[in-house]
């Protein structure tokens, strides 16, 4: 924190600014998992600190050793899932995370009953959902396109699957009304589907899953259709039904921040695989992969050697000299590793002391988004991308083209990665 | 609207109308209340003797006997068994033929379509060798096949079409909900097929209703159809202002079997069906 404050053009009144700015995002970690108070248009609605929440010990779903291939005209086998293993915990939010043809999908559809494993079993509530049916799992679904029923209005949409368990008459009535009522779609009950705008019929799609009180709510992409407005509105929504419900949601999406701003825990997927799962700080601060640093957020990826190896961490050798970094456990010297450092982690300087741990770079590009600058820069070749807060930077960009900085890699920042 | 946007929009396509509907049915109509005259030619005097006759009027005797009427009421059960039956089979084909791969799916379809390319007299004559074994020709049961066989593709193809739009996810939807397979079928998937059905039905059925070739050929002369009886007005009997009334008793009523379905469908109905 000492470091920003040593700038000497810096006014008073900048000073105290930077300095708040600074602390502030130093605390952002902590700030943010206790009261998350969406700014903007829909500031009324604020999370409930549902993040601090710990999860419960029993699991809503596990999925042991799933293997899945599909097989083409041919006969050739193409593998979507390798081998999935995971349990997600009563009264959780869980994501899956990843590209389009990850597995993701088809996980959830396993899970829902529209399709079967290859191998490995999925126990869902304590029972072995093996050859149980899609009709008689104790899951819901809310689907990407909704699937709402064009020829049922909104109430009948909702009352359909209660319906099918025989509930009739003015218990049917009360629940549908109470399920419409939690969307807040209170005064369509009467409407057919394609007199909705998109998040209305999303709503409904919603109503139609969680009336059934299922133990697990599976959500395949719901708000992908969505404007980006309504969507981090109903993402708010959906976190705070959640909590409300206490279902466990299983939800799929490919948005990291969606995932990021939503999940108790996230697997992050790619290529049939789970690369990480864990905590979405965990993930986002301690990535294991580069596939995981580069698709939650972005990067820069380092090559290097390590040097030498000490309880306080490692020394790695690199074409930019040698880089600390506090982590050590199940490091060797001599071993080739990639560091990961995030943009926003850099610290961008002018002066020239050298307190280790500094890359000299020069301004290459700067690309102004509103909340921050990108700053594209130049390094003995390498690429690299560092942001700067504006609120760091004041009115105005604080360096310029061709400038040449000095580039602070804090330590504690410098991720190693599990692999190349 | 101006008048001359009126035309250039609507216009070619009520000159259509006029010509090829409108026209032909006033000459019909006007048909049916004369008098065949010599020659089998059609003149003087007006009359309602033709209309008279349709009903089962029996001038001569003054009496009623409602020949035609059950001629009438023969052919709507044999098109409706017929329809019935291409809804059976041709249902479940749609669906197999949407379920296939692209190119199985286009040959398929073809092979549907190849008899097209075949005379239609010719392919029901075809029916007198395939059945003549069987002791079947002449028969009402081998009317009944020849028809099936006219009209099957003429309903596979529009259900297959609404088929192929299918919105499969309904049906995951449906059994997602807690639905058996069978009735995530009918809430799912069925009511989607229904403009396909429907159409498929009226194609099936209209047509089967005025059928005569058929008839005429499988059927021998005991199982004349209300079509039989008509073409036969137009042709040997010569007698074109009876044949122009039983023509009108026929359209009659399929009207009111339309009009019947769009008061039990609703405008909207009738408005997907159109």
């Amino acid at each position: 924190m000492e470091r920003g404050t040593h700038r000497p053009e810096l006014t008073a009144a900048r000073h105290r600014l930077y300095y708040n700015a600074l602390h502030v995002e130093d605390f952002a970690g902590k700030f943010k998992r206790e009261d998350r108070r969406i700014t903007g248009p829909s500031h009324s609605v604020v999370f409930k600190g549902k993040r601090v929440r710990e999860l419960s010990a029993d699991a809503a779903v596990s999925v042991v050793d799933v293997f899945k291939a599909y097989r083409n005209a041919g006969g050739q086998e193409t593998p979507v899932l390798r081998d999935i293993d995971l349990d997600i915990r009563k009264g959780e939010f869980f994501s899956l995370l990843g590209p389009s043809g990850c597995g993701k999908t088809t996980l959830l559809r396993i899970l829902a009953g529209f399709e079967q494993a290859d191998s490995g079993a999925v126990v869902i509530g304590g029972r072995d959902m093996t050859g149980i049916p899609a009709h008689r799992r104790p899951v819901n679904t809310v689907f990407q396109s909704y699937a709402l029923f064009p020829h049922l209005s909104v109430a009948d949409n909702v009352a359909f699957g209660l319906k099918q368990k025989g509930i009739r008459g003015q218990d049917l009535k009360n629940r549908v009304a109470r399920a419409i009522e939690t969307v807040q779609i209170g005064d369509f009950g009467n409407r057919k589907p394609d007199q909705l705008s998109g998040g209305q019929r999303q709503r409904v799609a919603l109503a139609r899953a969680i009336v059934n009180e299922p133990e697990v709510l599976l959500l395949d992409e719901p708000l992908s259709a969505l404007d980006l407005k309504l969507r981090k509105q109903l993402q708010v929504e959906l976190a705070n039904l959640q909590e409300t419900l206490g279902i466990t949601f299983i939800f799929v999406t490919h948005d990291q921040e969606e995932a990021l701003v939503m999940s108790d825990r996230i697997a992050v997927m790619n290529r049939g695989r789970i690369e990480q799962l864990g905590r979405a700080e965990d993930l986002y601060e301690r990535p294991r992969t580069a596939f995981v640093a580069n698709f939650l957020g972005s990067s820069n990826l380092i090559p290097g050697r390590i040097r030498e190896v000490t309880p306080e961490g490692a020394l790695v050798q690199t074409d930019f000299g040698p880089l600390r970094t506090t982590q050590h456990a199940g490091l060797m010297p001599g071993q080739e590793v990639t560091l990961s450092i995030r943009p926003e982690k850099l610290r961008m300087e002018r002066d020239d002391e050298t307190e280790g741990n500094e890359v000299r770079a020069r301004v290459d590009d700067i690309v102004y988004t509103g909340a921050e600058n990108q700053y594209l820069l130049e390094a003995h070749g390498q690429r690299l991308v560092a942001f700067q807060l504006n609120a760091d930077i004041g009115a105005d960009e604080d360096f310029d083209y061709d400038e040449e900085v000095a580039l602070y890699l804090p330590p504690a920042s410098l991720v190693v990665l599990e692999e190349g | 609207m101006t008048p001359r946007r009126f035309l250039a929009t609507l216009g070619p396509g009520l000159l259509w109308l006029a010509i090829f509907l409108i026209v032909p049915s006033v000459i019909m109509l006007g048909y049916s209340f004369l008098t065949r005259t010599d020659l089998a030619q059609v003149g003087a005097p007006w009359t309602l003797e033709n209309w008279q006759r349709v009903f089962g009027y029996d001038a001569l005797f003054r009496q009623w006997v409602p020949d035609n009427l059950r001629v009438l009421w023969r052919s709507l059960w044999l098109a409706a068994l017929s329809t019935l039956l291409c809804v059976l089979m041709g249902y479940p084909l749609a669906f197999y033929i949407a379920h296939q791969e692209a190119r199985r799916k286009n040959l398929l379809l073809l092979l549907l379509i190849i008899p097209f390319w075949t005379n239609f007299l010719i392919r029901v004559y075809a029916w007198i060798l395939i059945l003549r074994p069987f002791g079947l020709v002449p028969s009402t049961a081998a009317t009944f096949l020849g028809m099936v066989y006219a009209f099957l593709p003429f309903f596979v193809l529009p259900v297959y079409s609404s088929v192929e739009k299918l919105d499969w996810r309904l049906l995951e939807a449906a059994e997602d909900l807690g639905a058996t397979p069978a009735r995530a079928f009918m809430t799912g998937v069925f009511p989607q097929t229904l403009p396909g059905l429907v159409a498929g039905i009226l194609l099936t059925f209209i047509p089967a209703l005025g059928m005569f070739v058929v008839s005429d050929i499988l059927g021998g002369a005991k199982t004349a159809l209300i079509g039989n009886l008509i073409q036969n007005q137009f042709g040997q009997a010569g007698d074109w202002p009876y044949g122009s009334a039983l023509s009108f008793l026929l359209m009659g009523v399929v009207l009111l079997g339309l009009w019947l379905y769009a008061r039990f469908a609703g405008e909207k109905g009738l408005e997907e069906l159109l």
